[in-house]
């Protein structure tokens, strides 16, 4: 009896672990993608409704490469890489459409490459990719939940610090200089145009990296994995954590990612998927109305 | 020095440059002086390549620049500040200069593996120096009143590898001490002899300081001349005072 109670407690402590580190994978995965929009968004003022796409882009690139038998580092670097290709397409238009005009063109970039996922033989459609391998990395293959926990902390880790290195580096701050004022940039010898190609590029290669990790943890995409519904969270962690700051996006990823785990102890869980667009929503107004700079921001959203 | 011949700019009906050409000549103070709505800022807009003339050509030094882009013009050597405060508001002072004297920063990895600190700091305090804004090197242009912002953003502009240092409206707005310091900054640079083109309103004030003048109205250059015969020119004091 006592051994049976006794395994019982292993085997829900074992539970609890692989939840806790699953949350924990799902927070590196959206900390890559929302610092990646904060490159575009936080750091150079370009409302990007496309960043899903990225996230997008680089889980299939990744798929497809792995279950066409490469190994897992080309995948996930390929992923940032065709990412990176498309960033610079749909930073093309910003030649001539800044602001508002520019985020209409983002939207219908990501309805593009959500109509391509859903009806290219390649991706399979609406059915999806499903199968698709766990990681193996250098000899470590990385099934176990506890492993890939750990490839997306290292891989969360690199993302920062080379995300930290470009915000701070005279580069990051000429970005700061257009977002705040492009006409200015342009004043003291900017080729502002090149400046938003290379952030779009950059923000969306991240994005890329974040698609390959999630896709390669879930083990199955499909094209609704990548609309804007699923942008909302990652808009919102940028939004909540403040413009331009990657500490609090770090923070906010943690509350956005964890608040539907509270609520699921709290409210019948059927209603928990549909709560939470409304509570998103909810934060973002009050937010918007009493926090305009989020917690840590230095910049207001405009 | 610089050469405009036949800039013209209309917007709708309204000719807001027509057919203005002039000189501005090398190591000199020229004033763009004109009632309110005369085009003044829209001749230096035609001139930095903000807008797009209908008609005519700027040449510096007699280098066509009609046809190359704002930033272009900028590392062509036109340095200009603008008649609103345009300084990077989320970013500090030194930042603010920093930017306008680095031309590598938007490599992007040269910018990515190089030092982030240290560099140029002396020749920024120095210029800042100037205008005893040096104090406030590291406060975020945003926290700044109006007249301290346009002195940052004429010590900005006069920072920036330059041939020509166009000024508009500099000591609009600002208190009486600040004009002060301003005008002895631009009593500087004339005896360095830069090349200023200045739009300014306060009439004694150009006068005073310009070597050359040149007034618009209704979008065309009605005189041209020193100070002392632009003060009596019976066309101007129509223009000013009406009829």
């Amino acid at each position: 009896m006592k051994e049976t109670i006794l395994n019982n407690r292993c085997e829900n402590n074992e539970k609890m672990l692989d939840y806790i580190l699953h949350l924990g994978i799902l927070i590196g995965i959206y900390f890559i993608l929302a610092i990646a929009l904060q490159i575009s968004l936080g750091f150079t003022g370009m409302f990007n409704i496309g960043h899903i796409a990225f996230f997008g882009i680089g889980a299939y690139t990744s798929a497809l490469f792995v279950l066409y038998g490469f190994p897992f580092w080309i995948g996930l670097l390929l992923a940032g890489i065709f990412a990176m290709i498309f960033g610079f397409i749909l930073a093309i238009p910003t030649k001539n459409f800044k602001g508002d005009y520019f985020s209409l063109i983002a939207l219908w970039f990501s309805l593009i490459m959500y109509s391509l996922f859903m009806n290219l033989k390649i991706t399979r459609g609406a059915a999806g990719l499903f199968g698709i391998p766990k990681p193996i990395l250098f000899g470590f293959d990385f099934s176990s939940i506890i492993l890939f926990f750990i490839l997306v902390l290292i891989v969360s880790i690199i993302c920062f610090l080379i995300v930290y290195r470009i915000t701070i580096s005279k580069f990051g701050k000429v970005l700061q200089a257009v977002r705040d004022d492009e006409l200015a940039a342009k004043s003291i010898g900017k080729n502002t145009f090149k400046i938003r190609v290379i952030s779009l590029m950059i923000s969306a290669f991240f994005a890329g990296i974040a698609g390959s990790l999630y896709a390669h943890y879930i083990s199955y995409i499909s094209p609704e994995t990548f609309t804007l519904m699923n942008l909302m969270p990652i808009i919102i962690i940028v939004i909540i954590g403040g413009l331009a700051s990657l500490r609090g996006t770090l923070i906010a990823s943690f509350l956005i990612l964890l608040l539907p785990e509270v609520l699921k102890f709290i409210l019948p869980s059927p209603l928990v998927g549909p709560l939470k667009q409304v509570i998103y929503a909810f934060i973002l107004i009050v937010i918007l109305l009493y926090k305009p700079k989020g917690f840590f921001g230095k910049v207001e959203l405009e | 020095m610089l050469k405009i011949k036949n800039l013209s700019k209309h917007f709708g009906g309204v000719k807001a440059v027509n057919n203005c050409s002039f000189e501005i000549q090398k190591g000199k103070i020229t004033a763009l002086i004109g009632p309110n709505g005369s085009g003044k800022s829209t001749l230096f807009n035609l001139i930095a390549g903000v807008l797009e003339q209908d008609e005519g050509e700027v040449f510096l030094d007699d280098e066509d620049m009609t046809s190359i882009s704002i930033s272009k013009r900028v590392n062509k050597g036109i340095s200009r500040i603008f008649q609103k405060s345009r300084l990077f508001g989320n970013l500090t002072i030194k930042e603010n200069m920093l930017l306008a004297l680095e031309s590598d920063d938007t490599k992007f990895w040269k910018s990515f593996f190089s030092k982030t600190k240290g560099s140029k700091e002396k020749e920024i305090n120095e210029s800042l120096n100037l205008v005893k804004m040096d104090i406030h090197m590291n406060k975020l242009a945003r926290n700044l009143s109006y007249g301290q912002k346009r002195l940052v953003e004429i010590v900005r502009a006069i920072l920036m590898p330059h041939k020509i240092l166009m000024l508009d409206e500099p000591v609009a707005g600002v208190t009486p001490a600040l004009r002060k310091e301003l005008s002895n900054l631009l009593l500087k640079l004339k005896t360095n002899q830069e090349t200023i083109f200045i739009i300014e309103h306060d009439m004694n004030f150009v006068l005073n300081l310009a070597d050359e003048v040149i007034v618009m109205d209704e979008g065309k250059i009605i005189a041209k001349g020193k100070p002392s015969e632009i003060r009596n020119n019976k066309e101007v004091l129509e223009a000013y005072l009406g009829n």
